[in-house]
C-alpha cells in the first residue's frame, strides 16, 4: 500500500472538498467562505444565467442533524420574504450525497468591515434600524435568529442590509414549517412566548425534548443562551444580541460601554445598549420594534425610554433639536434690542 | 428529510456499510471476525506506530503487542463496552492500547500471537520504513503531549491509504488505469510543480480529459474514504464528527 506523505494528505483533503455539481444547473465559480456547517461557494446558474451562492454541507447524508438544520434554514429563509433577509432559490442533494441550498449572491461587505467607512453615528444608527427591521419581521413570523453579530450582516453596494446565516434560527410558531416536515430538534422547542411581539399569534404550541446545547457567539449571546437554557430563549435573546451589535456599531466592541473608553457615546445611546443587554430578560426591551423606536427617537432628538434625563440634559437636547429656531429667535431678539437701542439714541 | 426533496444529481451516494461496532456485537462469529478485520485494516498501523513511539518498544515487541491487542479486542469483546455517546472509537481504542500494554508489562508476558487468526496482512516492515522516515525528520517526532495528535494523524493516513488502494482497484476494474496514474501523479506524489498541462502533454491527451479524470478520481476517493469511515464509526453523529476531523473541515 502506498505511503501517503503529509503533503499528499493535504492535497487529498483539498480535492475531496470540491462539491460534485453534476446533474445540477450550477457551475462552480469560487469558494467564498467556510462556516460552521459547510462551505459557501459562488456558482453560475446556467439555466437562469445568474450568479448564486451555494451553501453546501461537508459531510454527505440527508439524515444527519446538520443536514436537517441546513434544510430547515433554507425553509425558514424561503418563508421570510423581506428585503433584509437573503432569499433562497433552490434546495437539494448533490450526487455525492451533500445537502445544499442556493441563495441570492450578495455582493457587499460584512458589517464589521463595512462600518470602517461609516464615521457618522447617525448613519450607523440608520444601518442598525434596517437590521432591526429584518429581525423584527422574522420575530413577527415566529422566527428567532439566535446568532446576530456583525459577521452575519452584509451591507450591499447601495447600502442595503441583509441579515445572513439563519442556521441557528429557532422556530417559535408551528405554522412556519408545514406539519410532517422534519426539523432540527434543537430548534423546535415550541414554548409559551413571553415576548409580546409574538405572543399574539401562537398556535398549536407543543413541547419537544430540548438539548440545552449552547449555540451562539460569545459577546453577542444572551446569558440564557450562554447557559443553554433553551426554555428561556425568546425574542428578548435576539434583542440582547441587537444591543451588543448596537454597541459594536458605536464603539467597535460588543462589551459594556465605559464613559472613559467611549466619551463620544451619549448617555442616552449607552442607556439603550444597556437596556437591550440587561442580564435579566424581563428588563430588556420586550420587542425589537421598541428598541428600534428608542433609537429612532434618539435620531429625532427626542427623549429615549431607556434613560431618564436631568434638567440640563433635557435643555441640551432641546437646544440641539431646535437649534435653528432658537438661534433664529435669538438673532431676531438681538436685532430688536439693537434697533431699540439705536432708536433711543 | 422528506421524500419530496429534490435530488439534483441523482443518487450516486451508496447505502452505508454496516458499522463495525454493530457487527462486533453480532451473535454470528463470522460477522464479528469481519468487523475485527475491518477495524484492524484501518487501525493496525496507527496502533503499531503508537506502541513504538508512546511505549518505546522495539519493532518485534511492538509487532507482537499490535497483534495481541487486536486479538484481545476480539477475545475480551472490548468493542461491546464502547459507547459512542461517551467517546470517539479512535480515543477508546487508544486508551485500550495503553491499558493493554500496561497489563502486558505487569504480567511480564511476551507471547507470540496473532498468527493465522488475523486475516489482515500486516506489513510491519512497511510500517517500520514509514516510521523510520518520520523518525529521521526531527520535526516529525511527536512529543509525549502530542501523541494523541500523532495517533489521529496516523489514523487519517491509514484511512486515506486504504481508500487510495480501493480507488486503484476500482480504476483497474473499470479499465481506468490512466485515471489512477494521473491522480497518483498530481495528488499523491507531492510534486507541487506539476500542472494539468504537463500531465496532458505527458499522456498525449486533451487538457479536459485530465480535468475530468482528476475530478472523477477525487469524487471516488472521497466516496470510498467516507464509506470506510462510516464503517468504523459507532454512530451517525460520530461519523459526522470524524469525517470533519479526518478531512480537516473543522480547522479550515
Amino acid at each position: 500500500m502506498k505511503f501517503l506523505s503529509d503533503r499528499a494528505l493535504d492535497r487529498l483533503r483539498d480535492g475531496a472538498e470540491i462539491p460534485d455539481l453534476a446533474g445540477t444547473p450550477y457551475r462552480l465559480l469560487e469558494r467564498v467562505a467556510r462556516g460552521g456547517m459547510g462551505v459557501v461557494y459562488t456558482a453560475e446558474d446556467e439555466k437562469l444565467q445568474r450568479r448564486v451562492a451555494l451553501k453546501i454541507l461537508d459531510v454527505p447524508g440527508r439524515e444527519s442533524d446538520l443536514a436537517k438544520r441546513l434544510l430547515r434554514e433554507a425553509r425558514v429563509l424561503a418563508r421570510l420574504e423581506h428585503p433584509g433577509i437573503v432569499p433562497v432559490h433552490d434546495v437539494g442533494t448533490l450526487a455525492d450525497g451533500r445537502v445544499f441550498y442556493a441563495m441570492k449572491f450578495v455582493e457587499g461587505l460584512r458589517l464589521d468591515r463595512y462600518i470602517a467607512s461609516v464615521n457618522s453615528i447617525p448613519d450607523r444608527l440608520r444601518l442598525f434600524l434596517r437590521i432591526c427591521d429584518a429581525v423584527g419581521f422574522a420575530h413577527a413570523h415566529g422566527v428567532l435568529h439566535r446568532d446576530l453579530k456583525p459577521a452575519n450582516v452584509m451591507v450591499g453596494p447601495f447600502g442595503e442590509v441583509l441579515v445572513m446565516d439563519w442556521g441557528l434560527a429557532k422556530i417559535l410558531r408551528e405554522g412556519m414549517l408545514r406539519s410532517g416536515q422534519e426539523v432540527d430538534p434543537e430548534a423546535t422547542i415550541f414554548e409559551s412566548l413571553k415576548s409580546p411581539v409574538a405572543a399574539g399569534g401562537v398556535t398549536g404550541i407543543s413541547e419537544v425534548t430540548e438539548h440545552g446545547t449552547v449555540m451562539g457567539t460569545p459577546g453577542y449571546m444572551s446569558p440564557e443562551q450562554a447557559r443553554g437554557d433553551v426554555q428561556q430563549i425568546d425574542a428578548r435573546s435576539d434583542i440582547f444580541s441587537l444591543g451588543a451589535l448596537l454597541r459594536f456599531l458605536l464603539t467597535g466592541k460588543p462589551g459594556q460601554i465605559s464613559a472613559a473608553a467611549s466619551p463620544r457615546i451619549e448617555k442616552s445611546l449607552a442607556a439603550i445598549c444597556a437596556k437591550a443587554t440587561t442580564a435579566a430578560a424581563a428588563e430588556r426591551y420586550p420587542a425589537v420594534q421598541e428598541l428600534a423606536l428608542d433609537v429612532s427617537r434618539y435620531l429625532d432628538g427626542l427623549a429615549v425610554a431607556a434613560h431618564r434625563e436631568s434638567i440640563i440634559e433635557k435643555t441640551v437636547r432641546f437646544y440641539r433639536r431646535y437649534r435653528f429656531f432658537i438661534l433664529l429667535i435669538a438673532a431676531y431678539l438681538v436685532m430688536r434690542v439693537l434697533i431699540l437701542l439705536f432708536m433711543h439714541r | 428529510m422528506t421524500q419530496g426533496d429534490e435530488q439534483h444529481g441523482g443518487d450516486r451516494f451508496p447505502p452505508t456499510r454496516r458499522s463495525v461496532i454493530e457487527a462486533a456485537r453480532s451473535i454470528d462469529s463470522e460477522e464479528r471476525e469481519r468487523a475485527l478485520e475491518a477495524l484492524c485494516a484501518a487501525y493496525w498501523k496507527p496502533v503499531y506506530k503508537y506502541i513504538r513511539l508512546r511505549w518505546n518498544r522495539p519493532a518485534d515487541a511492538a509487532q507482537d503487542l499490535t497483534q495481541g491487542f487486536f486479538m484481545e479486542l476480539l477475545e475480551r469483546e472490548l468493542l461491546d463496552r464502547f459507547d459512542p455517546k461517551k467517546s470517539r472509537l479512535r480515543t477508546y481504542l487508544r486508551l485500550c492500547v495503553d491499558s493493554f500494554v500496561m497489563n502486558e508489562d505487569k504480567a511480564g508476558r511476551r507471547l507470540k500471537r496473532g498468527g493465522n487468526v488475523l486475516h489482515v496482512a500486516l506489513d510491519f516492515p512497511g510500517a517500520e520504513e514509514e516510521l523510520g522516515a518520520a523518525v529521521m525528520d526531527p520535526a516529525a517526532i511527536p512529543s509525549p503531549e502530542s501523541l494523541e495528535e500523532f495517533f489521529e494523524k496516523e489514523w487519517v493516513r491509514s484511512l486515506f491509504a486504504l481508500a487510495v488502494e480501493e480507488l486503484r482497484e476500482l480504476c483497474l476494474a473499470k479499465e481506468r488505469e490512466r485515471t489512477f496514474l494521473l491522480f497518483e501523479a498530481y495528488d499523491l506524489d507531492g510534486n507541487e510543480r506539476i500542472s494539468y498541462e504537463q500531465l496532458a502533454q505527458e499522456y498525449g491527451i486533451p487538457l479536459t480529459d485530465v480535468t475530468n479524470a482528476l475530478a472523477w478520481a477525487r469524487r471516488e476517493f472521497r466516496r470510498i474514504a467516507l464509506e470506510r469511515l462510516r464503517e468504523i464509526c459507532g454512530s451517525e453523529e460520530e461519523f459526522q464528527r470524524e469525517a470533519r476531523a479526518a478531512f480537516g473541515w473543522e480547522a479550515k
